[in-house]
């Protein structure tokens, strides 16, 4: 086994998981707030994707600055949904698979109004650096994947540092450990919910405009990041936002091994395989229940 | 009015509801009303089937697509590399959906509601994976066509998904009348407190769900030789094989042994009035579906119906 490819995979994974676990932070978020798990994450982050592609192509804003566009946005839509769809059903008690089933509806009509709007086609960005390289020692990673990792970790930074100072971040976290009591000490669950969907969204969004310069868009892309989000969070441990930290790491270094020593195809299928070994082995997932 | 009688009436309306089904393909000619009737029948199945796991014993499933697809490539690959024919192909179709569900069950077994819906979901995701990898052995994504299907016109397919929907409902209701139904809602109302009595809870859930998977199996099956081509994207969608399952219990009234056939029926006829509409986004009705009907009609057509006239 030659130690740089070895070496380059594993940096590559990291890179790549960087990225997995701003996706899987939000679905985490709002898992744990909400007890839901959100099945229409993965097409938050194909709207994320669209509003860079349309920012790009339209008025040739660099991918990267459109994050400051599509957070926001992405923002709105999620305290919309929220607000006047998800919120009537949890405090109608539905039970847990109806409200799994909604945000699969939900996935369903984001999917399927993106297939009206933009067609079936796949479309890229196409950047100056898009295929630039940097050079560390021995091992070559493409630049725009560093310049991910770097913002998508700064994000996660400033996430934890909204959770920790600020005065919503501290709702949430009291949300989070047992509504009723939050509830009890003037904490306004609703807005709480409302304000974290939002957050949840736009981490996504965030996400889908930073996967831009390294992947391509179409409409059903969602379905398959979403499963990956679920992984992550299962991985790190349900509602555990170290753990996505620590799964979308560990499934990104899994799929580049993968991809470099088994087989392109089957990169996605090895994550599944490590996803069902941790739920034989440690369901609680890997960093167990801790909270940041 | 008594409960006999109740049930007196319930057996004639269903004879006589069978005799109208039986002579209808002789009356009615059209072509294409047979195609919706077939959907609707299928698509019964597929909810009756679903219903007995998730709505009766409590265990929501978002993967049954894993089933269906294999029951799919199973008496497809049986047909086209074996010779296998079709129709025993049927029968091995739902014993393969059964021994595929016996290791997704155990694994996905230990967890529970949200968790385990999405982990089936997840082995659903892996057998596509899988089926579009192993292209010497599956064909990959350019999918399996079927030169002959099992018969030929569309009032054989009629009556072939009529008989098989028989045998699906007579099983279900059998399963349901017996102990194990009971087991079954036993661990719907609560798992701990049927542990507790005595009931292996594991073991029924298997039984649940390898019942279910068995019909999901066959009709996989039955959907190859209905298309007459398949492809590891269709039956192992998550959208329109997984989803739409549950939208059709959903939609009809979860844990009721009639809401399947109502939501089949209302699914198939709206997503068939807007087909012409939105072409390539056909889905876009069943998500919209979703959400108004867990918004405004929760319990489904048959519940929010027996809530509003007391029937048990």
């Amino acid at each position: 086994m030659d130690l740089s490819i070895l070496i380059q995979t594993i940096a590559s994974g990291v890179m790549v998981g960087g990225l997995y676990a701003l996706i899987a932070l939000g679905m985490t978020l709002i898992f744990g707030v909400m007890r839901i798990i959100n099945l229409a994450h993965g097409e938050f982050l194909m709207v994320g994707m669209y509003v860079s592609y349309i920012l790009f192509t339209h008025y040739g804003v660099d991918p990267y600055l459109s994050i400051f566009v599509s957070m926001p946005i992405l923002f709105c839509l999620g305290i919309l949904i929220q607000r006047y769809i998800i919120l009537p059903v949890i405090k109608a008690k539905a039970p847990g698979e109806n409200q799994i089933l909604l945000t699969a509806g939900i996935g369903l009509v984001m999917t399927n109004a993106a297939i009206l709007i933009f067609t079936s086609d796949y479309h890229t960005v196409l950047t100056s650096y898009s295929n630039a390289t940097v050079h560390f020692g021995n091992i070559s990673l493409s630049k725009p994947l560093v310049w991910d990792f770097l913002i998508s970790f700064g994000i996660t930074g400033a996430m934890y540092l909204f959770l920790m100072k600020t005065d919503i971040g501290c709702s949430i976290r009291a949300v989070e450990q047992n509504i009723d009591s939050a509830r009890l000490m003037g904490i306004n669950t609703d807005r709480i919910m409302i304000i974290t969907f939002g957050v949840g969204a736009a981490l996504v969004g965030a996400a889908g405009t930073l996967f831009m310069p390294i992947y391509y868009v179409f409409p059903a892309i969602g379905e398959a990041f979403t499963l990956k989000a679920f992984i992550v969070v299962v991985l790190g441990g349900m509602g555990s936002a170290l753990g996505a930290l620590v799964g979308g790491i560990a499934l990104g270094v899994t799929e580049q091994f993968g991809a470099a020593y088994i087989s392109m195809g089957l990169k996605d299928g090895l994550g599944f395989v490590i996803f069902i070994l941790v739920l034989i082995f440690k369901p609680s997932g890997l960093v167990g229940k801790s909270r940041f | 009015m008594k409960w006999e009688n109740i049930m007196n009436t319930q057996k004639y309306l269903i004879i006589s509801f069978l005799m109208v089904a039986l002579i209808f393909p002789i009356v009615v000619e059209n072509e294409y009303v047979l195609h919706l009737l077939i959907l609707i029948a299928m698509w019964t199945i597929l909810g009756s089937t679903w219903n007995l796991l998730g709505g009766y014993a409590g265990q929501v499933s978002f993967g049954h697509a894993a089933f269906f697809g294999i029951g799919a490539y199973t008496a497809c690959i049986l047909n086209t590399k074996y010779g296998v024919s079709l129709w025993s192909g049927l029968l091995y179709a739902g014993i393969a959906g059964t021994i595929i569900s016996v290791p997704i069950g155990a694994i996905s077994f230990r967890l529970r509601g949200p968790y385990l819906s999405l982990s089936v979901l997840a082995f659903a995701a892996v057998l596509r994976l899988i089926t579009l990898d192993w292209a010497s052995f599956t064909g990959g994504a350019v999918g399996i066509l079927l030169v002959q299907p099992i018969v030929s016109s569309k009032a054989s397919f009629y009556y072939l998904i009529v008989g098989l929907a028989i045998i699906a409902l007579l099983v279900i209701n059998n399963v349901l009348k017996r102990r194990m139904g009971y087991y079954f809602i036993a661990l719907r109302e609560d798992e701990d407190a049927a542990e507790a009595l005595g009931i292996y809870t594991t073991r029924y859930k298997l039984l649940a769900l390898s019942i279910s998977a068995f019909f999901t199996g066959i009709m996989g099956a039955f959907y190859a030789n209905y298309t007459s081509y398949i492809d590891p994207y269709i039956v192992f969608s998550i959208g329109d094989v997984s989803i739409a399952m549950v939208l059709v219990v959903v939609l009809g009234g979860i844990g009721t042994f009639w809401g399947p056939l109502f939501g089949s029926t209302v699914v198939v006829l709206l997503s068939e009035c807007f087909r012409n509409y939105f072409a390539g986004a056909s889905v876009l009705v069943y998500g919209a579906l979703i959400i108004i009907v867990i918004m405004f009609l929760p319990k489904g057509i048959v519940g929010s119906f027996k809530k509003r006239f007391k029937i048990a």
